[in-house]
């Protein structure tokens, strides 16, 4: 009796107990085929775990040679350059460089010479000014683009006006109605960063799916309920890649911003230092940018993923 | 128990068109339908024959454009919460749990109750279609009949006059959804609520109601016939299977279909 759900169990050993003499006693074999199935379970527990260790470096090998290759050609490409241009310092002496550079990252020297921290946290604050009333701004508006048609059609010719124009281009006028550099950054800024948010929400808004607003319909329920249980959750994703393109154009325009307004802040100090003929700094600022501007695409991402609700 | 009221649900003379791209579209013509309080009627025909719009005319989410369609003597505008709506492919809202979608709707038709009273309520819808322990799953994570549990749970917990269900067990598989109808079954004799329901199952339509609206062919498309389903209450699958009048009944509605009214291959 006990030997069937065994045997059925212990497959590997199925021959074997085939073998088995019928009168041979049922406790007996029993007994025999639990024994062997341990073995091989022993077996079988230790090549399993042999091959996991294996099959997780395997992957982790997989995915980390392509990348380690990517930056390691980048590096060579740059040596190579660098040997034969005059003037363009290599890898290692940019690497020298930007040690002693971020070993003091927060000193001030007068408002010419300031740290790199102080740069990029300059740089940083104007972004994030100019980025946060642009969500102000544009975000509400891209709603009632969204739910008013009229409004979509009477704003539609000035949006598709003004969106393609080169932000620096706003530059002046900033300088003109503020009357200083510092707040025509940020305008800048804020320019850049409308854009995609107004046009993201009010796709948003416009791609709700017909049934949900059904059931607001028959449900009838009230403008605000519409908004903040229905529009809002469904647009969340939209508005989201509309923040994340938003931060990443102005990420990118702050430098040129910077370069012409002058004071503290990244773009600057790149001009300032091609001014002085550092070029490793130069460099160094260049990745600085770019590593930014990977941790505020890779932060909003993480933030779009906590706000899914799949 | 009071007597029913006729014609509490009455469609006089509705017809319904579309402008489209390619011109003006007429989905309905004259469609004349009278259901008396209490009553189960399904509304069946092949698919374009516009019977979904039948339906969405009376949960008021269209206007027709000709005719009149009145609910409980009153001529119907918009939606109202005494015309509670099962959709076809659920409609929960994805963002908040199984207990928040129904809470969503109990919230705005009892309005004067205290939040306490409108839990209450949720929970006794979700009580009703067997999820209370699903309340704090969201739509994602529970199967497609569980969801359409809990599309019910929602237009019941509305109290509402009339139960509209748009095609309510089309997308499940058939051993749920003969699990659905069953429950639709009891729960139905237990609110006593009337109920139009589109389908395109006739064995369902056969087995849930008092009476089976035939709809003809689009477009202008119109009530066939309609058949009286003279069964009793309580009915039971397996019992009917055999019977004689279920299966009479259900060979009328089949020849309506793909005799009378075959549909030439889309």
């Amino acid at each position: 009796m006990s030997v069937v759900p065994l045997r059925k169990e212990g497959l590997p050993m199925q021959s074997k107990t085939e073998e088995k003499p019928i009168e041979s006693k049922p406790g007996m074999a029993a007994v025999q085929i639990v024994e062997d199935k341990s073995a091989v379970k022993e077996d079988t527990v230790a090549s399993i775990a042999k091959s996991s260790a294996l099959s997780k470096v395997k992957p982790f090998m997989q995915w980390l040679i392509p990348p380690v290759m990517g930056l390691a050609l980048l590096i060579g490409v740059w040596s190579m350059i660098a040997a034969v241009t005059k003037g363009l310092p290599g890898p290692i002496v940019t690497f020298e460089a930007a040690v002693k550079l971020f070993s003091d990252p927060f000193y001030i020297n007068g408002p010419n010479d300031q740290g790199i921290g102080w740069n990029i946290l300059n740089s940083l604050e104007r972004v994030g000014l100019g980025f946060s009333m642009a969500a102000l701004v544009g975000i509400p508006f891209g709603f009632m683009i969204g739910r008013f048609e009229f409004l979509a059609r009477m704003t539609s010719p000035i949006i598709s006006l003004l969106r393609p124009v080169s932000p620096l281009a706003w530059l002046p006028i900033g300088l003109l109605v503020f009357k200083a550099a510092n707040p025509a950054a940020i305008w800048v800024i804020f320019i850049t960063a409308i854009w995609p948010m107004i046009i993201n929400t009010a796709v948003g808004v416009s791609k709700v799916p017909q049934d949900y607003m059904n059931v607001a319909k028959v449900l009838n329920l009230s403008e605000w309920k519409i908004v903040t249980k229905i529009l809002f959750p469904s647009v969340l994703p939209y508005m989201m890649t509309g923040i994340r393109l938003s931060i990443g154009t102005a990420w990118l325009v702050i430098v040129a911003a910077e370069m012409l307004t002058g004071g503290a802040g990244i773009g600057f100090w790149v001009w300032d230092e091609w001014n002085n003929l550092v070029v490793e700094h130069i460099i160094i600022a260049i990745f600085v940018v770019g590593i930014i501007g990977l941790l505020l695409e890779q932060s909003l991402l993480l933030i779009a993923k906590r706000f899914s609700y799949e | 128990m009071e007597k029913p009221i006729e014609k509490y649900v009455y469609l006089e003379n509705v017809g319904m068109k579309f402008v489209t791209k390619k011109g003006t579209f007429e989905a309905l013509n004259n469609i004349n339908l009278s259901i008396d309080q209490g009553e189960f009627v399904s509304i069946i025909g092949h698919s374009g024959c516009g019977k979904s719009t039948v339906l969405n005319l009376i949960a008021g989410l269209l206007e027709p454009t000709s005719g009149h369609l009145f609910c409980a003597g009153r001529e119907i505008a918009r939606p109202g919460p005494e015309r509670a709506v099962v959709f076809q492919n659920h409609s929960l809202l994805p963002w908040l749990t199984c207990f928040e979608n129904v809470y969503l709707a109990v919230e705005r038709v009892f309005e004067s109750e205290t939040s306490m009273q409108l839990e209450a309520r949720a929970y006794a819808a979700l009580k009703l279609v067997g999820l209370t322990h699903a309340a704090e799953k969201r739509p994602h994570e529970i199967s497609g009949g569980m969801k359409q549990r809990v599309g019910i749970a929602r237009a019941l917990a509305m109290e509402p006059k009339v139960l509209l269900l748009d095609e309510p067990f089309g997308a499940l598989d058939a051993l749920t959804r003969a699990n659905l109808q069953d429950e639709l079954m009891r729960i139905m004799t237990e609110k006593n609520c009337t109920a139009v329901m589109v389908t395109h199952d006739v064995d369902e339509a056969v087995l849930l109601s008092d009476r089976i609206v035939m709809m003809t062919n689009g477009p202008s498309a119109t009530i066939g016939e309609i058949l009286d389903v003279s069964l009793p209450k309580q009915r039971n699958r397996l019992a009917l299977a055999e019977d004689a009048t279920y299966n009479h009944l259900r060979s009328e509605v089949l020849r309506f279909l793909y005799e009378r009214h075959a549909k030439k291959a889309a």
